[in-house]
């Protein structure tokens, strides 16, 4: 009698075992969500593709419809050869393009894709033409940086014609355009405060 | 300085020698594992000692460790207005590295202490030698059944730990501090690999319930057969299988995760 409780007691701690391991795979983890019944293959090349990584989600209209399955490089064209494993169900056009996007602003990338309105499906195998690259954001702000420099030679370069009226004249025009803007302040005044009490009681709430 | 040096050497000696016993042990082990499963009673009384009464250790220990992840883990991302990362951060700490660490340290000192006393005890008392007498395998009886029972159980309480620990995350993230429910599991199932995270985990667990039991089963049938030399023996396990299990860990992280 006393074996037969020990065995039960192993055999409840055995369960209990083996259902954590299941909880943290299909609560915790992604086994669910993982596996498409049957998918097909398509490739997409990017200039860049940032920090896209192996089993990012592709997702149409938010929905994800497919993953990256591998990742790439083409030594002839100096592209990212992308293969998305497409989830059987959904097809997409021809001239379908491609996007790599960020989730959130620090979030994880993923591949967004946009249909196009070609009549014919892509089919395993087949090629997305229309492709953007991430937006590296060293990129992006050494052309902010650079777009702004030349402002600046402009500037500098219209200086000596316009002399220092030219700097004048826009203090003036900042002066000037500033009566209607201030004008319409003491309406824009009360609304303000307004939508800061909003957020207040809204963080208040939360 | 002779007798240094000549200590040093002997010392050297004495664990390389230990080394190979404990490997000439190891293999010992495994060649009469087969009555720990023949005798599979004999297997179920340890797992019921060494598993279910470390349960509530385990569990307790995971709630409480899960829910100051809930609340460290919280301070920091909201500081970069991520607390929707929060079960991420949660999940994956307690999967890949929490789970089976601290699980593995428990289960040193809880199990792996009580399997090395017993069996120095038994040493001690003469009930091995008792049994090589009746042609007994003392290796086959009370080591292999032991061993094992303390490598089946490890893993199931790493997993129930780590599940635990998730819980307790979740009820100081959402039900206290008032994550968004559904982007606390959302942005946990993104994030946590079903064979890369958990997979791995389990994998780790099973190294460390090896390790850490083999080292208790190691210790208690090598110690010295006086009171002394058991309470040593004990405090040995506890000492070199926690080194074991952090050395294992490094070792192992940087097998699985490596990969970019």
């Amino acid at each position: 009698m006393d074996r037969k409780l020990t065995d039960l007691w192993v055999g409840l701690f055995v369960i209990a075992g083996f259902a954590a391991v299941l909880v943290l795979a299909l609560k915790a983890g992604n086994l669910l969500s993982f596996n498409f019944s049957e998918t097909y293959q398509v490739v997409a090349k990017f200039d860049n593709i940032g920090g896209l990584k192996v089993r990012a989600p592709v997702k149409s209209a938010g929905v994800v419809v497919g993953r990256v399955s591998s990742v790439g490089f083409d030594d002839q064209t100096y592209e990212a050869t992308v293969t998305l494993a497409m989830d059987r169900r959904y097809g997409f056009p021809k001239d379908t393009s491609a996007k790599i996007l960020t989730s959130g602003l620090l979030g994880e990338q993923y591949i967004g894709l946009e249909a196009g309105g070609d009549s014919d499906k892509l089919a395993n195998g087949g090629k997305i033409k229309t492709t953007q690259s991430a937006i590296v954001l060293e990129n992006l702000i050494s052309q902010f940086l650079f777009s702004k420099a030349a402002e600046g030679k402009q500037d500098a370069g219209a200086a000596p014609a316009g002399g220092a009226g030219s700097g004048a004249g826009n203090s003036g025009a900042g002066g000037l355009t500033a009566p209607p803007s201030l004008g319409a302040a003491p309406g824009m005044a009360p609304a303000a405060p307004a939508g800061e009490s909003k957020g207040g009681t809204g963080g208040a709430a939360k | 300085m002779r007798a240094f040096v000549e200590g040093l050497g002997h010392g050297l000696i004495d664990a390389v020698a230990k080394l190979g016993y404990a490997t000439r042990l190891f293999l010992l082990l495994l060649r009469h594992s087969g009555t720990a499963f023949a005798r599979l009673r004999l297997t179920i009384a340890q797992i019921h000692f060494i598993g279910n009464y470390s349960l509530v250790i385990i569990v307790v220990s995971g709630l409480f460790v899960g829910f100051v992840l809930g609340l460290q883990g919280y301070n920091t991302l909201q500081r970069y207005g991520s607390e929707q990362a929060l079960g991420l951060l949660v999940a994956l700490s307690l999967v890949r590295e929490l789970g089976p660490v601290v699980t593995a340290l428990l289960f040193a000192g809880r199990a792996g202490t009580s399997i090395t006393a017993e069996i120095g005890l038994m040493k001690a008392g003469e009930q091995l030698s008792a049994m090589e007498m009746m042609a007994v395998s003392p290796i086959g009886r009370v080591l292999a059944p032991r061993f094992w029972a303390g490598a089946i159980s490890m893993p199931l309480l790493a997993a129930m730990f780590s599940a635990v620990g998730v819980f307790g995350g979740y009820v100081v993230g959402v039900v206290m501090i008032g994550v968004d429910d559904g982007a606390f599991w959302s942005q946990m199932q993104n994030g946590v690999d079903w064979l890369e995270d958990v997979g791995n985990g389990v994998i780790k667990s099973v190294v460390f319930g090896l390790a850490v039991t083999f080292i208790a089963v190691f210790e208690g049938y090598d110690s010295q057969p006086t009171p002394e030399g058991v309470s040593r023996a004990t405090t040995r396990t506890v000492v070199s299988s926690s080194l074991a299990v952090l050395a294992l860990d490094f070792i192992l992280t940087a097998l699985m995760f490596s990969k970019g």
